[in-house]
C-alpha cells in the first residue's frame, strides 16, 4: 500500500502547480514500471481520499503502465519482458539483460481553460 | 492548460537518500537495507549477528514497525544497540526517519548499520533508504514462489537470504526453483542459505559481511 505515499506526494505537487497556475486541475498522468508497480484500484482510492476537500477533489487520475524491456544476449533482440514466459521471444534464450525499468513519473497535469 | 513535469514522483525520498548515503560512505559505514515477509526471521537473524560477529563488527539497528518497539528491545536483549522507528500504520520505512534514527545511534561510531525494514515484501522495495546493500530475505515455510510472485523487491536486491534451512526436510520447497527464479530477475545476486535459530550457512553470509564492510574500513 505505497500507493498513499504515492498519493500524498503528487497532490502536494499537483495542488502546488494548480496555485502556480490559478486554475482547477482537470487530470493527472502518472507512470510505472513493472517492479514497483501500481495497484490501479489502490492508486484511485487512495488519490480521491487524499483529494477529498483539496482542488483536486474532482482532478481524474490515470494510471500508465510501462512495459520493462529486456535485450537478449544471443540475437540482440528487444523484448517486453513477461515474468510468466521469461525467455526472448526471437529465439528464445533466456540469457538477456534487463534495459533500466521505468520510474514512478508524475507525468503531466491538465488545467481547466 | 496542460503542463509537462515528468517528475519523479518520490523524488524528496530520493533526496533524502542520497544524503543518508553520502553519510554512509563518509562515515565509511556499511548500511543494510533488511526487507522480507512478516516473520522471515529478519530480528531473529540481526539478533545472532549481533552475538556471532558484534565483537568484530561495531553494529547498530534501526528498526522499523507499525506500532511497538518489541523488536528494538529484542536487539538489545541480545547486546545490540537499537533505534525504533514506529511508523503508524505506513508499509514501508522513508529515508527521512532513516536520517532522524542515524543521529540518534551516532552511527559514525559503527561499522555497519542494519535496518530492519517494516514486515512487507512489496511496498519497501519503492522506497531507497541510501542502503549499501539491499538484503531480502525469503524463509522456507513462506514457500518456493515468493521470487516468481514478487519479482521486483527480488531484482534490486544485493543479496537474498534463504532462512529457516532447518525446516526444509518438513515442507515442501523447491529449493532450485528458487534459485533459478530469483536469477532470472537478478543474476548476479549473493544468495545464501541459513538458519537463524541454528546457525547453519551463517559462517558465509558473515563472510561476506566482512568483505563488504572491510571495503567500507578500507576506504576510511
Ligand atoms: N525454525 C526456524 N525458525 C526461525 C528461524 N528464524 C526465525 N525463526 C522464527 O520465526 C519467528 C519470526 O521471527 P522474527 O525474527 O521475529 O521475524 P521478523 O521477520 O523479524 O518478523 P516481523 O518483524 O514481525 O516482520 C520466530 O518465532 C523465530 O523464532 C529459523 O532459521 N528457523
Ligand atoms: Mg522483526
Ligand atoms: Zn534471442
Amino acid at each position: 500500500m505505497h500507493e498513499t505515499a504515492v498519493a500524498e506526494s503528487i497532490l502536494h505537487t499537483i495542488i502546488a502547480q494548480a496555485d502556480k497556475a490559478n486554475a482547477k486541475p482537470v487530470s493527472a498522468i502518472i507512470s510505472c514500471g513493472q517492479f514497483n508497480t501500481l495497484n490501479d484500484e489502490c492508486m484511485q482510492f487512495a488519490f480521491e481520499a487524499a483529494a477529498a476537500g483539496t482542488v483536486c477533489e474532482k482532478t481524474k487520475l490515470v494510471i500508465k503502465h510501462i512495459p520493462l524491456r529486456a535485450k537478449c544476449e544471443q540475437c540482440q533482440t528487444v523484448f517486453e519482458f513477461d515474468v510468466y514466459k521469461p525467455a526472448c521471444g526471437q529465439c528464445e534464450s533466456k540469457e538477456f539483460d534487463f534495459e533500466p525499468d521505468a520510474p514512478l513519473l508524475l507525468e503531466t497535469i491538465e488545467f481547466e481553460g | 492548460m496542460k503542463i509537462s513535469l515528468n517528475q519523479k514522483i518520490l523524488s524528496r525520498n530520493e533526496e533524502c537518500a542520497k544524503k543518508n548515503r553520502a553519510f554512509f560512505k563518509e562515515n565509511s559505514v556499511l548500511c543494510l537495507n533488511v526487507i522480507s515477509s512478516p516473520g522471515s526471521g529478519k530480528t531473529t537473524t540481526i539478533s545472532r549477528m549481533i552475538k556471532d560477529v558484534g565483537d568484530k563488527i561495531r553494529m547498530g539497528v534501526v528498526e522499523g514497525d507499525i506500532k511497538t518497539d518489541t523488536d528494538a528491545q529484542k536487539i538489545r536483549d541480545a547486546g545490540g544497540q537499537a533505534v525504533q522507528i514506529e511508523t503508524h500504520g505506513a508499509c514501508h520505512l522513508s529515508a527521512e526517519q532513516v536520517y532522524n534514527a542515524i543521529k540518534v545511534l551516532d552511527a559514525e561510531k559503527m561499522d555497519m548499520v542494519i535496518i530492519e525494514n517494516v514486515g512487507n515484501l512489496v511496498c519497501p522495495s519503492a522506497f531507497d533508504l541510501g542502503e549499501g546493500a539491499r538484503v531480502i530475505l525469503l524463509s522456507v515455510p513462506e514457500g518456493d514462489d515468493k521470487p516468481i510472485k514478487y519479482p521486483g523487491t527480488f531484482a534490486e536486491a544485493d543479496v537474498v537470504l534463504i532462512n529457516k534451512i532447518d525446516l526444509m526436510d518438513y515442507i515442501d520447497f523447491n529449493l532450485e526453483r528458487v534459485l533459478a527464479d530469483i536469477r532470472v530477475v537478478n543474476p548476479d545476486v549473493e544468495i545464501f542459505q541459513v538458519s537463524a535459530t541454528t546457525g547453519e550457512g551463517m559462517e558465509q553470509w558473515y563472510e561476506w559481511l566482512m568483505n563488504k564492510s572491510g571495503a567500507a574500513q578500507a576506504a576510511r
